[in-house]
Order: structure tokens, then C-alpha cells, then sequence
């Protein structure tokens, strides 16, 4: 480790001002605070010391990712071949996984040092959760190329026109998802993406549920061979990352115990989600929508919802601010993802477009929060 | 002087002031006619044929319409030349005016041909007032080109129906691309437009107040 310290300090006056390669300041400050608390002190209030930076806070993101996305791995592999052992399946599921994650961080790094040269700001960190984010919310087998133009038109569309990290509107993960699923709608939707393996075609247990008009969903969901366990654990097709619910909880609890992701909006996001689904099940029979009948307790293992609400709906800087917002902002995730997944057939899974019209509408609840807040107190001053 | 001022009329419109880039005018048949180059073409001929024949008369006309009814007799006259043009169009070019269907109709409410009318021609003469029109018409259409070719490259790999990306590349004939399915969807349109706007404003320095 002194060895690297001394080669970085050496290296350090050509990236300074009047250097010879200042205009790559942001590489040298990206890599210099990688490895090194930075020793630079605030110089305007508040003078917080926090040994968590930004860089540690989001590495400790990416830690929570980990169970989910080896996980991931393993399943990828499994839905390939179910008969293979434990580690065969996790070499195929590596070496699927691992080029989507390498494409995603290195053609997103490209754009993130770009504009961080051209507009002469320093490297976010905020990006290695984003290049992770992506790959984990895609099917195992999409073209590496689509990976690469998602991740482009995320971090540029979704983050750097408004202005970069902590200015974005969206959550940029979920923008470069978006666009791969509506640009490429042939390798992110369907029951054949889902596999590796070409003659093992296999519906999402969501699709499953809405395969069958008038039936009862639970029963069409155990038909397609689905139990709750498998579900729990993740061992079906889906998403790299957002199939096992135990992995995500494993990386929610890490979340909410180090207080980086907030609770108020994940639990937000279950109590809307539930309601909603109840209020789906009441009215089920009178309808031939099988999708009304799911009830909660499948709503939460299928699908993208529990890495949606956990990784997702909580990015800090697209969500909600306030505290009482956190709720509201949570709820309507809930709310919008089952109503999607229920009433719109055209998109089995609900969750990505939830959490981006949530995205939307952050701000507004905040400022709702906060006028009413300012009202409440002209209030109580006016009694005095 | 004379000469000056008459090219800053016309060319004015085309990037520095132009109707759809800087005044963010005629948006939606920007975002409607834009999948194929052959209808954002045919759009563009439209409303130059418009614009130009609604700036020339209003101006022959402004010292004679009353002000408090000029809005009428202008749309009067703008309808009158919409009608004209797509009957033209019904008539010699029936495909891209079924493809077209009520954009070219809606020439009417676009706000670029009564903005002109009004801003510009009831105050100017008629030599002037033409040039304007011929002006913000082209400028309108090279934004409505532009868009489209991207549009049409990016979303079916055609360009004016003829095949750009080589079809041995498609997964159909054993290749690995596949057409961005996105930019024909009107989104597509609004992410184009707004990477021209954000070009354009980086090279100018433009910013709204």
C-alpha cells in the first residue's frame, strides 16, 4: 500500500493546476480517493467528519447487492441446465453475468470520465452502483451491444443533460432499462429471454399468472410448476438479480442497518403494495382479469418488485426528501406497481415503470410536505 | 444595408432563431410526422407552401384587416391554404397524405404559421414577409429532417425506404442487430429534438431567461 502512496504522490503535481495533465484531474481524484480517505477538509459549514464518504456509503450498496447477484449467477445457470451441479451452474451463470457487468462499467465509465473532463468536475461514485444496477434488472442472455447502448443512454439521458449525479431527475439505472426494454423489446420481454438455454423456454412465474384468462392466478403460478419456496429463493426465471427475495432482503437488512437506504419508503412500498393487491383480490371474482386474485404475500416474491423497492425506489437522489414524502413517495410505488402488473397486460412486470412515475413525482410530494408543514406552523403561531 | 437586412430575415430563422430549436414552436407535428423521411418531407414542402402563401397575404392584406378581427381573417386565410394543400397532396400524393392523415389539418393551429402571421407580417412588407416565411418554413423542415433521418436510420435502418444497415446484419438473416424499436415510438422524437436543442444552445451559448 506505501508503494501505491508514493507512486499517487509522485504523480500528483502534473494533475494540478498548470500541470500537464490537468484537464485529467477527475481520473487522479477518482483513483487517489478510491484507495484513501481524502485529506482535504471542509471549507464551509456544516463541518461534518463522517468517516463515510460518498464512496464508502456506495460501495457498501454495491456490498448489499452481492448475495442478489450471486444468487444471480447461480440461477442463471440453473434455469440453463437444472440437472448440472452446484458449481457447473455457477460458471455458466459467471460467465454470462460477468460480460454484461464489465460492458455495463466500462462503456459507463467512458461517458462518466468524459463529462467529468469536459465539464471539469470530479468522478461520481454514485456511477458504480448505477453500472452494477443495470445488469442485474436485464435477462441473462441479451446482447452485449444492447447492454452498452442502455448504459449510454442512461447515464447521458437519464443523468448528465440535467447536469450530472445528485441533479438527476430519474434513477439513470432504471432509464437505461427502460430504454433497453422499449427499444429492444424482443430481448427484454417474452418467455424465451429468460433462459440461456434455447429449448428451455420458460414463462415468468408473472406471466404465468396472467396467462390464462378468468383462472384463478395462485393456482395458474403452481401450475406452471412455481411453488412459493423456489419463488422465495429465486430458483425461476427472471431478471439476473431480482429473482431470490431472501438474497434481497440479505442486502436490505445491510441497507437498513448502516441507515443508507431509508425504511420509510420500503416499508412505504410494501404497505402500498399490499393494499392495493387486497383491494385487487376483493374484486376479483367479479372480473376475468386472473392477475386480481394474486395476493400480496406473491406479489412480493414475483417478479422485480423486492429489488425494485429495496435498490431501486431508494436511490437517494431521485426519491422522495422528506420524511412524511418517504411514505407517500413509497406507496405509490406500491400502488402503481401492482396496478400495472394487474390491469395492464401489455407489461407483466410492473415494478420499472412504478418506480420511474414515483421518480416523477418526488419532488411535488416534497413540496406538498413542505407547505404543509409551512402552513402548520403559521398556524401555531397565530394561536400564541 | 438593404441586402443585409433581407438575408438576416431569411437565414435568422434557419439555426439562431429558429422556430423549433430556440422558440420551441410546432412541436407536435415534430414528434407525429417524424418516423419516415418521406412524410417529414412532404410536411415540411406543406408548411413552407403555407407559411410563405400566409405571410405574403397577410402582409398584401395588413393595412386593411381590422385589428380587433385579425385573428380570424388570418386563420381564414391559413385555413384556406391548408385546405389547398391537402386537397394537392390527396390528390398527387394520396400514400404519404394518408400517413400524413390530420397533420397536415392541424397546419392550421401550428403555432409557427399564425406566431409569423402575427408577429411578423402584419408589420412588414410583403417581400419581407415571404422571405420570413420561406425562412422559418426551411428552418422548421431541417429540424423535422434531421429528426427524422435519425429516426429512420436508428428505427428502421431505411433511409427514404432505401436499406442503409446491410440486412446480413439483422438476427433474422443470422446477424446480431436489431432496429431500436424506440425511436418510433414519439418519445424517440422528444430524446432527438432535445439532443439537437442541447447541441444547438452548447455552440450558441443560448439560454432561456
Amino acid at each position: 500500500m506505501r508503494r501505491l502512496r508514493n507512486i499517487l504522490d509522485r504523480i500528483e503535481p502534473g494533475f494540478q493546476e498548470g500541470g500537464r495533465w490537468n484537464r485529467f484531474a477527475p481520473l487522479y481524484e477518482m483513483v487517489d480517493t478510491l484507495f484513501y480517505v481524502p485529506g482535504t477538509a471542509t471549507s464551509v459549514a456544516p463541518h461534518v467528519r463522517d468517516a463515510v464518504d460518498m464512496k464508502r456509503s456506495m460501495i457498501t450498496v454495491i456490498i448489499a447487492l452481492l448475495p442478489a447477484l450471486f444468487f444471480g449467477m447461480y440461477n442463471t445457470g440453473y434455469q440453463a441446465s437444472p440437472e448440472a451441479g452446484f458449481l457447473q451452474n455457477m460458471q455458466t451463470g459467471v460467465l454470462a453475468v460477468l460480460p454484461l457487468i464489465l460492458v455495463s462499467y466500462i462503456v459507463g465509465g467512458l461517458w462518466e470520465v468524459l463529462f467529468a473532463v469536459v465539464r471539469r468536475h470530479d468522478i461520481n461514485e454514485g456511477f458504480l452502483v448505477t453500472g452494477l444496477l443495470l445488469p442485474m434488472t436485464l435477462p441473462p442472455g441479451i446482447p452485449l451491444w444492447m447492454v452498452a447502448m442502455g448504459i449510454s443512454f442512461g447515464i447521458v439521458i437519464g443523468k448528465e443533460v440535467t447536469g450530472g449525479t445528485g441533479y438527476n431527475i430519474f434513477n439513470p439505472a432504471l432509464v437505461a432499462r427502460a430504454f433497453i426494454f422499449f427499444a429492444y423489446p424482443g430481448q427484454m420481454s417474452g418467455d424465451p429471454v429468460w433462459s440461456l438455454a434455447d429449448e428451455l423456454t420458460a414463462a415468468t412465474p408473472l406471466a404465468a399468472a396472467s396467462s390464462v384468462q378468468g383462472a384463478d392466478a395462485v393456482g395458474l403460478v403452481s401450475g406452471a410448476g412455481y411453488s412459493m419456496s423456489d419463488m422465495f429463493l429465486g430458483l425461476v426465471p427472471g431478471s439476473v438479480g431480482g429473482t431470490s427475495t431472501l438474497a434481497i432482503l440479505a442486502g436490505a437488512a445491510l441497507l437498513l442497518v448502516t441507515r443508507i437506504a431509508n425504511w420509510r419508503i420500503m416499508a412505504g412500498g410494501v404497505v402500498g403494495m399490499v393494499a392495493t393487491a387486497l383491494l385487487a383480490n376483493m374484486i376479483a371474482p367479479a372480473s376475468q382479469n386472473s392477475m386480481l386474485s394474486l395476493t400480496p404475500l406473491y406479489h412480493l416474491v414475483m417478479g422485480g418488485f423486492a429489488f425494485g423497492i429495496v435498490f431501486m425506489a431508494t436511490d437517494p437522489v431521485s426519491a422522495s426528501q422528506t420524511n412524511a414524502g418517504r411514505w407517500i413517495y413509497g406507496v405509490l410505488i406500491g400502488f402503481f406497481c401492482v396496478l400495472i402488473r394487474v390491469l395492464n397486460q401489455a407489461f407483466v412486470e410492473g415494478i420499472m415503470l412504478s418506480v420511474l412515475l414515483g421518480n416523477a413525482f418526488a419532488p411535488m410530494i416534497d413540496y406538498f410536505v413542505l407547505q404543509q408543514n409551512i402552513a402548520k406552523r403559521k398556524r401555531a403561531y397565530a394561536k400564541q | 444595408m438593404a441586402i443585409k437586412k433581407a438575408f438576416d430575415t431569411f437565414a435568422g430563422p434557419l439555426a439562431k432563431s429558429n422556430p423549433i430549436t430556440t422558440q420551441v414552436l410546432g412541436i407536435c407535428s415534430a414528434l407525429a410526422v417524424t418516423v419516415k423521411m418521406d412524410t417529414a418531407l412532404v410536411m415540411s414542402a406543406a408548411l413552407i407552401f403555407v407559411l410563405v402563401g400566409s405571410n405574403t397575404i397577410v402582409s398584401a392584406l395588413r393595412n386593411l384587416i381590422p385589428s380587433r378581427v385579425r385573428i380570424i381573417v388570418m386563420l381564414t386565410i391559413i385555413a384556406t391554404l391548408v385546405i389547398c394543400i391537402d386537397q394537392i397532396l390527396k390528390a398527387f400524393l394520396f400514400d404519404i397524405s394518408k400517413q400524413l392523415s390530420i397533420f397536415v389539418g392541424l397546419i392550421i393551429t401550428n403555432c409557427i404559421v399564425l406566431g409569423r402571421a402575427e408577429a411578423f407580417a402584419l408589420k412588414n412588407t410583403i417581400g419581407e414577409s415571404a422571405l420570413d416565411g420561406l425562412g422559418n418554413g426551411i428552418g422548421y423542415g431541417l429540424i423535422l429532417l434531421l429528426v427524422a433521418a435519425a429516426r429512420e436510420l436508428l428505427g428502421s435502418g431505411t433511409m427514404l425506404g432505401i436499406q442503409i444497415v446491410p440486412r446480413f446484419l439483422y438476427v433474422d438473416q443470422g446477424g446480431w442487430y436489431v432496429n431500436n424499436g424506440f425511436m418510433l415510438l414519439a418519445p424517440g422524437a422528444f430524446i432527438i429534438l432535445g439532443l439537437l436543442v442541447w447541441v444547438q444552445r452548447t455552440i450558441t451559448g443560448y439560454t432561456e431567461e
